[in-house]
């Protein structure tokens, strides 16, 4: 039979293990961040088209991870998706020419956003805007493009007028 | 013909009887609390005895599901190219459902069977009875602390598990089947959302606490007093527990899913 | 003389089987009552109604002068405070050592210091003759001295009332004869009213001032010990002398050995 004392201080410990692994989930695993205002600064870029990307997608350079999607909402002059993306402050020299583009992390992957730097000598600073953007590609998007670009080869055997030559013959 | 009429009426009758001696049981042990200052070591000792003598065996089994969920995980996953997704099916997997069902099912096991075992000798020793001839309340002395006890202690538990879980994931993903450690935490942390994945796989383990506790408790303080009724009790205590359990799962995310 | 305890039409069912059927026993204050009878026959089950924790069909039972059935239960747990019981296997709390096992009702039900509850204890263990044993754990103890300990736990609230439960049943004679002592001494030292249920008819008889004995829910017999002794009644001295068949039957009820043997082999 443990004292009383050790029994405290073992159950003590035992909360505080709990406690830590409880802050572990929230920061390691779930990426629980709005509690801590991270430093970084914010820039926007528009897109025709985001696909599947949501909020708090990453956003990365040469597949590096630099920052995250805080905000998504749709410019309703333009009909484009306004993404505002929070990049780390450690990351400060990016060139306002770089291009941005939502990609997709292998076949079945979340999407994200690659940032591919340019030459320029300016570098984006908060509230700037990224104006090179290239939009997700949407898998059935491109499947119909793509039927579409091999139906049109054969639009000569579908014409109609040799449709209704051969009805002509026929009859 | 009447005869069954009334096997079925007595049948009925039991059922209600016990429910109502265990519902009871459960409303005594939650609001006749000993006043702080004598129920609060009392507490203590039960969390200790049911939550911290749990640990180990809910660490290595939380150590092995995370690798063995991993493993599987990884070949699974990278059949469509999709390996780097490990992190998110490990992570979720374990806080939404694993976590919380298994860590149940152990202390059900562990801390249910002893506890269904230690009132149950408790009374066939008469320790109950002398306790209520010198006019303490059982209930309040001896049942309301255990059920405080592995109601606070099934959640830290749980909560421990997952982390314990997910590491042994990591140990497998990243440390054995080389993955990249950062696309293996990201990806996690973008997929795993604080209140509706771990939040909700905690509420789940505070209501299993509540139920194996129950009827851990109830089994044993209904058990008849003798080697073969505690016997009986603790295999009880396990087999209603399990299946309540794995039952109340199934409820709790439906509704959770459902949006309730 | 005044009664601390009046039983009076007392009946009760259990499992649908009358344990008691208009049984009234009277216990006078500061005397040592016993009850006896053969095993079965509810004399624990009477302990469990004095102390409240069964409820009779019928009848009532008076406890210095409160009915203890109608009793609410903070009524009943002051009542209790005021009684002391004695478990046939002791009841011992097995976690907690001798020493706490006899201040757990102190702690519960006062607030004196530790230094106090300390003087309390060691006092009452003098009592049973087991000072010296007070750091032991209640499974290193014998059987004797377990219920001696739970002597000693009984009366540490000073109590009015000490009932007994078969304090002598698996003793060897000289524990016996400790617990003998024992309770003959407590009783008069502390002005205790003392209740003794037993089967043990010499040492039971060697104590009490006065004996009822119950037989299939009834009281057969009733008496100071010499008169219980001369009683003439069959079924007294069947009990009394211990023989094996008499007006209580060595059979269990049956149906006649040939019909249930002929029986069996026709089906």
């Amino acid at each position: 039979m443990l004292s009383q004392r050790v029994i405290e201080t073992l159950v003590g410990l035992f909360l505080l293990a709990a406690i830590l692994a409880l802050m572990a989930l929230a920061f390691k695993v779930s990426g629980l961040t709005t509690f801590f205002k991270q430093d970084g600064y914010n820039v926007t870029a528009a897109f025709e088209d985001i696909g599947q990307l949501k909020v708090r997608g990453s956003v990365k350079i040469a597949g590096v991870t630099v920052g995250e999607v805080t905000g998504i909402m749709i410019d309703p002059a333009s009909y484009k998706a306004v993404v505002t993306l929070r990049i780390n402050s450690t990351v400060k020299d990016i060139p306002n020419d770089s291009s941005a583009s939502i990609l997709t992390a292998g076949l079945l992957g979340d999407n994200y956003i690659a940032i591919t730097p340019m030459y320029g000598t300016v570098f984006l600073k908060n509230g700037d805007a990224i104006e090179e953007t290239h939009s997700a590609m949407i898998l059935e998007k491109l499947i119909g493009q793509f039927l579409f670009s091999i139906g049109h080869p054969g639009d000569k055997a579908t014409d109609p007028s040799t449709d209704t030559a051969d009805k002509g013959a026929k009859k | 013909m009447i005869n069954q009429v009334a096997a079925l009426g007595s049948l009925g009758i039991e059922v209600v009887r016990k429910y109502g001696k265990a519902g009871i049981i459960l409303f005594r042990a939650i609001f006749r609390v000993p006043n702080i200052r004598k129920g609060f070591p009392l507490v203590v000792q039960q969390i200790y005895a049911e939550g911290v003598l749990s640990l180990l065996i809910i660490i290595v089994s939380a150590l092995f599901i995370g690798m063995v969920v991993a493993l599987q995980g990884y070949h699974t996953l990278s059949k469509f190219g999709a390996s780097q997704q490990l992190g998110p099916l490990v992570a979720l997997s374990v806080a939404r459902e694993l976590g919380p069902v298994i860590t149940a099912l152990l202390f059900a096991g562990r801390a249910g069977s002893a506890l269904a075992a230690e009132i149950g000798l408790m009374k066939a020793t008469e320790q109950l009875s002398s306790m209520e001839m010198m006019a303490v309340d059982p209930l309040q002395r001896v049942i309301a602390p255990r059920f405080w006890g592995g109601f606070i202690s099934l959640p830290l538990l749980t909560i421990i598990f997952n982390i314990v879980a997910i590491y042994g994931a990591y140990l497998v993903g990243v440390k054995w089947l080389g993955m990249d450690a950062g696309a293996f935490w990201s990806n996690m942390q973008s997929a795993v959302d604080f209140r509706l994945d771990i939040l909700n796989g905690i509420y789940k383990s505070v209501v299993f606490g509540v139920v194996v506790t129950w009827i851990a408790l109830y089994q044993g303080y209904d058990a008849v007093p003798t080697s073969a009724g505690i016997a009986n009790a603790t295999t009880r205590t396990v087999v209603y527990s399990s299946l309540a359990v794995l039952g109340l799962d199934f409820v709790l995310t439906a509704m959770m899913i459902g949006g309730w | 003389m005044k009664n601390l305890i009046e039983i009076n039409k007392l009946g009760f069912m259990r499992n649908n089987r009358a344990i008691f059927r208009d049984v009234d026993i009277l216990i006078p204050q500061g005397k040592v009552t016993a009850i006896m009878g053969p095993s079965g026959t509810g004399k624990t089950t009477l302990l469990r109604l004095i102390g409240g924790q069964l409820t009779p069909a019928k009848g009532s039972i008076k406890v210095a002068g409160q009915e203890v059935p109608r009793l609410s239960r903070s009524a009943l747990y002051n009542l209790r405070k005021r009684m002391g019981m004695l478990f046939q296997t002791g009841g011992l709390f097995t976690h907690l050592t001798v020493f706490e096992n006899v201040a757990f009702p102190l702690r519960q039900h006062t607030q004196l210091s530790d230094a106090m509850i300390r003087s309390l204890v060691l006092m009452k263990l003098e009592m049973v003759g087991l000072r010296g044993a007070r750091d032991l754990m209640p499974s290193e103890l014998s059987g004797g001295m377990a219920r001696r300990v739970a002597l000693a736990r009984a009366i540490a609230l000073d109590p009015e009332l000490i009932m007994y439960d078969e304090p002598f049943s698996g003793q060897d004679p000289i524990s016996m004869g400790v617990l003998v002592k024992l309770i003959r001494t407590l009783n008069d030292a502390l002005g205790l009213t003392t209740v003794i249920v037993s089967h043990d008819v010499q040492e039971t008889l060697s104590i009490a001032d006065y004996v009822y004995v119950i037989s299939d829910g009834k009281v057969i017999g009733q008496g100071d010990a010499d008169s219980i002794k001369h009683d003439q009644s069959p079924q007294l001295q069947q009990f009394l002398r211990g023989l094996p068949d008499g007006p209580v039957p060595f059979h269990y009820p049956a149906d006649t050995l040939k019909n249930d043997l002929m029986g069996e082999g026709a089906a």
